[in-house]
């Protein structure tokens, strides 16, 4: 078969979980949507904030673990891109450390500046490693204090990019 | 990360996710969303293909415009191949161990970093003030 719609990785997990003789995993399934909140200017005019959950930390930082890490780090993206580097559990590793742009994309948002597309890239991106198991976790305190932490950066947009 | 970016989005400040995995994203419901067909670990696109990812990123970034509806997906006009016969071993219990074909990646769950590489061990600075480890 040539074309085929998205894999259905609750489908998939379940399925996974199940083979394994894990009890089901309870993806978060939100019923309510959260109020848009206006773009106060043009993406041409705005400032973007990163945040990525692929376990990109730089070199000289301490790397993330693979239980439920809760940590973050903050890069600066305009230091050496080859000091990128990456740690997750449950993807394949070998795209992201031959181009990190794959699911951190830097070198691409700096291209949008230069061409006037994009306002700015703000100077602090965050990153942490996905895959974590607890929701309430990341809900009640990783989703805060990242947010804590980027509205004293202002950014006028944030681009989240998962793994 | 959707979750994330609802609880960004409910201080003032638009976001949009990208995503790879539709179901989970629709399942979340992050405020914005931007989807492209790719397998997990290329969400802003193929290693070395610049030009693609710049493409991608700008159409991706026309959701802040776009998508008007809480929870939109803005799905982008890429296929990985176009033969999608990829998709069929990701995460299928019947293709783990198999010795082609095996798509599952996942790791042990050390609780210790996990370092690109040995040297990067060796020059992590432990008390890193850009890492911020929350209990």
């Amino acid at each position: 078969m040539s074309e085929q719609p998205p894999i259905d990785y609750i489908e998939r997990t379940q399925k996974q979980y199940e083979a394994l003789g894990y009890p089901s995993y309870q993806w978060v399934y939100n019923d309510t949507a959260i109020a848009l909140a206006p773009l106060k200017k043009p993406i041409s005019e705005a400032k973007l904030s990163l945040i990525a959950s692929g376990g990109i930390y730089t070199r000289g930082q301490v790397a993330f673990h693979y239980k439920d890490d809760l940590s973050y780090r903050e890069i600066n993206v305009f230091g050496p891109a080859a000091d990128l580097r990456a740690s997750h559990f449950a993807y394949d590793l070998a795209p992201v450390r031959k181009d990190p742009n794959v699911v951190f994309p830097v070198e691409p948002l700096k291209q949008l500046v230069a061409s006037g597309f994009l306002g700015a890239l703000a100077e602090h991106a965050y990153t942490f490693m996905g895959g974590i198991y607890s929701a309430r976790k990341v809900k009640d305190v990783l989703a805060p204090a990242l947010a804590a932490r980027l509205l004293a950066d202002q950014p006028d947009v944030v681009l989240l990019v998962p793994a | 990360m959707g979750l994330i970016a609802r609880e960004i989005e409910a201080l003032g400040i638009p976001t949009l996710c990208l995503s790879s995995a539709y179901s989970i994203t629709r399942s979340v419901r992050p405020p914005r969303a931007s989807f492209v067909d790719f397998p997990l670990g290329h969400t802003s696109g193929r290693p070395h293909a610049l030009d693609e990812q710049v493409a991608m990123m700008a159409e991706a970034l026309d959701g802040f415009a776009d998508i008007t509806q809480s929870g939109g997906i803005k799905t982008l006009p890429y296929e990985w191949l176009t033969d999608h016969s990829w998709k069929d071993t990701v995460m299928q219990p019947a293709a783990l161990n198999a010795a082609e074909g095996d798509s599952d990646f996942r790791l042990p769950r050390f609780d210790t970093p996990q370092y690109q590489s040995q040297a990067d061990a060796e020059v992590a600075d432990a008390s890193c003030p850009t890492c911020v480890f929350l209990a």
